[in-house]
């Protein structure tokens, strides 16, 4: 297998580990983006071929294909924040997010949806993003689904996917495929441990050796710690070198210099940055209004082998409860059907001792499905916020309230029906006290009276959006429709952290397209070209 | 956020209490695990994956002992934070004060039995205190972390592993 990495750097390109860093330095460009995901990627691509040249800043490392070696033990302590235990102040949410070239496009799932219209709407009425629509997006959704290879996924599901299927269709619920973003994919089933294949188009493997060929830099392993500004204008970033751990700082100090700053630190990262650097804030909304569509789990047991691990991981989708209220009212959810993996699985599942191991022995047959809550639209659903520890590094507290657990059981509810209709042996809430149920009459009545509370019932999450959100005044938001941030001249954001609210879908795709427009203008303004002609 | 005031309370007072308590004993981060550490980590091990472990004897020992050295590397991949809460947890749990009050287990480590620890297990995964039931997590998916995976436990559960050989 080539390894398109390892051979661009032996072609030279400019990648500088700041672990190996004998000594700090000061060092300059046009324009210096924080952050190699979904935000950033797109970003470095799009401002380098204006023939800017870009500075990319990340605290993971440099991984590639020749290091996925589809072992769990591997890939959460190289490729996640906290080795895949990031977690939320009071401990009650886990959440996975990516630390590494590529951020978390390196290790999703490769699900791709465009921003709903209903969300576009939302945001021109209450956040008066008027320029923001699904009409007036759509061509950047299309330049980057060609781009990056969203295409319909032609592969039959796997048998874990064609257990929501088969349940959905008997109780007349619509199901969905997911569109997915490869290209000659093996269908091995381990995207979230990096694609050892180069099949996911992950900006590990696009924008990036794209901006890399044009002579953009990438530092890895230094984290950006602040923001120098003075007179509405930031100078310099100062960033902090790791050691090759990657958790504690070697000492060494790395100043940056440019034109421009773009904050693509993802939805924690971005507030975190901001905040450390105490940028101008008088509205307080700075870090506030975070949302993660927290994710509630139902496992069940199948008569026949599931192998959940096996095949592309999520590829069928269930809107039909989003679509049961109002955009605002009860949160809706979206169902989808995770991959299972040994240590993903076991810590997940709830309980210990002979309980535990004996439905570990049924891991061959067990099949999980999620429910996505969409939250941010009710007006009790506020999300969470990103402070920042002793250490200065961010803390998501993101309180979980009566209108998230109200769904929640209306969600257990819904998943425990369609696995038995799928022909479940015995289902389970993923849910400190819930027993396994063996038929949908005990279920029904069990999740009825089941206590929901943080901790008790299992909840995770590998969507972090808001924080920095978008409006058309500062009065309601952090940054313009083009990201551009209110108070600072030369600061842009350009992540999931400018949605004011969540997406009701996985937000890779509404990241690639906002970002593609926004660094377009950008580009255009930068680099005294003519912008755009798509708006 | 629906918690009651006194419930606050309560939990806040008793937590940052607890903190202050085995933080000064502990100021955590990078460092070894202590023999005693690694004890009372091995009667949790124990308990948590009865029923996954074969019966006492040498090899029930030799693969909790595994799973302790997993726990070891899993916590030195954690960001400071998280290494610095461990830390915590470990120094309050190691102490007998804390081992017999907060967790209600009276022997030593050494000679607890599986059933003195999966009642105490079993008390924290269901507390009303958020403290302790964070903490009950944090033990559980350490050690379920560190069991699986490691390809030896793989076969009981009938996973085969990644697939090999293409590449």
């Amino acid at each position: 297998m080539q390894d398109p990495i390892r051979a661009g750097l032996a072609a030279g390109w400019k990648h500088i580990d700041a672990a190996t860093l004998g000594k700090g330095q000061t060092v300059e460009a046009d324009v210096v983006i924080v952050g190699s995901g979904a935000g950033g990627g797109v970003t470095a691509d799009i401002l380098s071929a204006s023939g800017l040249r870009v500075i990319l800043v990340e605290e993971g490392p440099l991984r590639s294909s020749s290091d996925f070696r589809m072992l769990e033990s591997e890939a959460y302590p190289e490729l996640y924040q906290d080795s895949a235990a990031r977690k939320t102040m009071d401990k009650a949410i886990n959440i996975l997010q990516g630390r590494c070239v590529g951020g978390s496009t390196t290790v999703n799932w490769t699900s791709s949806f465009r921003t709903p219209p209903e969300v576009f709407a939302f945001w021109q009425r209450h956040y008066g993003l008027r320029q923001l629509s699904a009409e007036a997006m759509s061509s950047w959704f299309a330049v980057m689904e060609h781009k990056l290879w969203v295409r319909a996924w032609e592969t039959p599901p796997n048998p874990n996917n064609k257990v929501l299927a088969a349940g959905a269709e008997k109780l007349g619920i619509p199901i969905g495929a997911i569109k997915r973003n490869v290209k000659g994919c093996w269908n091995l089933g381990y995207c979230g441990m990096g694609c050892p294949t180069n099949a996911k188009q992950s900006m590990l493997l696009t924008t990036i050796p794209a901006a890399l060929n044009r002579g953009a830099t990438l530092y890895t392993r230094l984290r950006a710690e602040r923001l120098r500004f003075s007179g509405g204008r930031i100078s310099a970033l100062d960033c902090l070198a790791l050691r090759p751990d990657g958790i504690h700082p070697s000492g060494k100090r790395l100043q940056l210099r440019a034109r421009h700053f773009v904050a693509a630190a993802g939805a924690i990262g971005s507030p975190a940055l901001l905040l450390r650097s105490g940028v101008p804030d008088p509205h307080r909304l700075l870090g506030k209004r975070t949302f993660l569509h927290p994710v509630i789990i139902s496992s069940a047991v199948m008569p026949e082998r599931v192998d959940a691990y096996a095949g592309a991981p999520q590829t069928l989708y269930s809107d039909f409860f989003l679509h049961q209220t109002a955009i605002d009212g009860p949160l809706g959810f979206k169902l989808e059907t995770p991959p299972l993996h040994p240590v993903l699985y076991a810590t997940t599942l709830q309980g210990f001792g002979a309980a535990h191991a004996a439905l570990m022995r049924e891991f061959t047959r067990v099949n999980v499905v999620l429910a996505l809550l969409r939250d941010g639209f009710h007006p009790e659903s506020q999300g969470g916020q990103v402070r920042l520890g002793r250490d200065g590094l961010p803390v998501l507290d993101y309180p979980l309230g009566e209108v998230i657990w109200e769904a929640a059981r209306r969600a257990l509810l819904a998943m425990a029906e369609i696995q038995f209709a799928a022909g479940a042996r015995a289902v389970t809430p993923v849910h400190e006290t819930a027993p396994l149920y063996s038929s949908w009459a005990q279920a029904k009545k069990g999740i009825a009276e089941l206590p929901l509370k943080p901790l008790l019932c299992r909840v995770v999450s590998a969507h972090v959006m808001g924080g920095c959100g978008m409006a058309d005044v500062p009065q309601r938001g952090v940054a313009d429709h083009r990201g551009r941030h209110f108070w600072l001249g030369n600061l842009s954001i350009h992540d999931g952290s400018l949605f004011p609210t969540s997406l009701g879908a996985n937000p890779q795709l509404s990241i690639y397209g906002l970002v593609a427009r926004n660094a377009s203008l950008l580009a255009a303004e930068l680099s005294g070209r003519p912008p755009p002609l798509i708006p | 956020m629906i918690v009651s005031r006194r419930q606050f309370i309560r939990t806040g007072v008793a937590g940052s209490l607890l903190l202050a308590f085995s933080g000064w004993l502990n100021a955590a981060g990078e460092r070894r695990l202590s023999s005693d550490e690694r004890a009372m980590l091995a009667a949790i091990a124990g308990a948590l994956l009865d029923g996954a472990l074969p019966p006492a004897g040498d090899e029930r020992s030799r693969l909790v002992a595994l799973t302790v050295d997993g726990i070891a590397r899993t916590i030195a991949g954690l960001s400071v934070a998280s290494q610095r809460e461990v830390g915590e947890l470990f120094g309050l749990l190691v102490l007998a004060p804390g081992r017999m009050v907060l967790a209600g287990v009276g022997k030593p480590w050494r000679e607890a039995s599986v059933d003195d620890v999966s009642a105490f297990l079993e008390s924290w995964r269901t507390s009303r205190l958020a403290l302790l039931q964070g903490a009950y997590a944090a033990l559980h998916d350490l050690t379920f972390g560190a069991w699986y995976a490691r390809p030896d436990t793989w076969e009981a559960i009938a996973y085969p592993g990644p697939p090999r050989g293409y590449f």
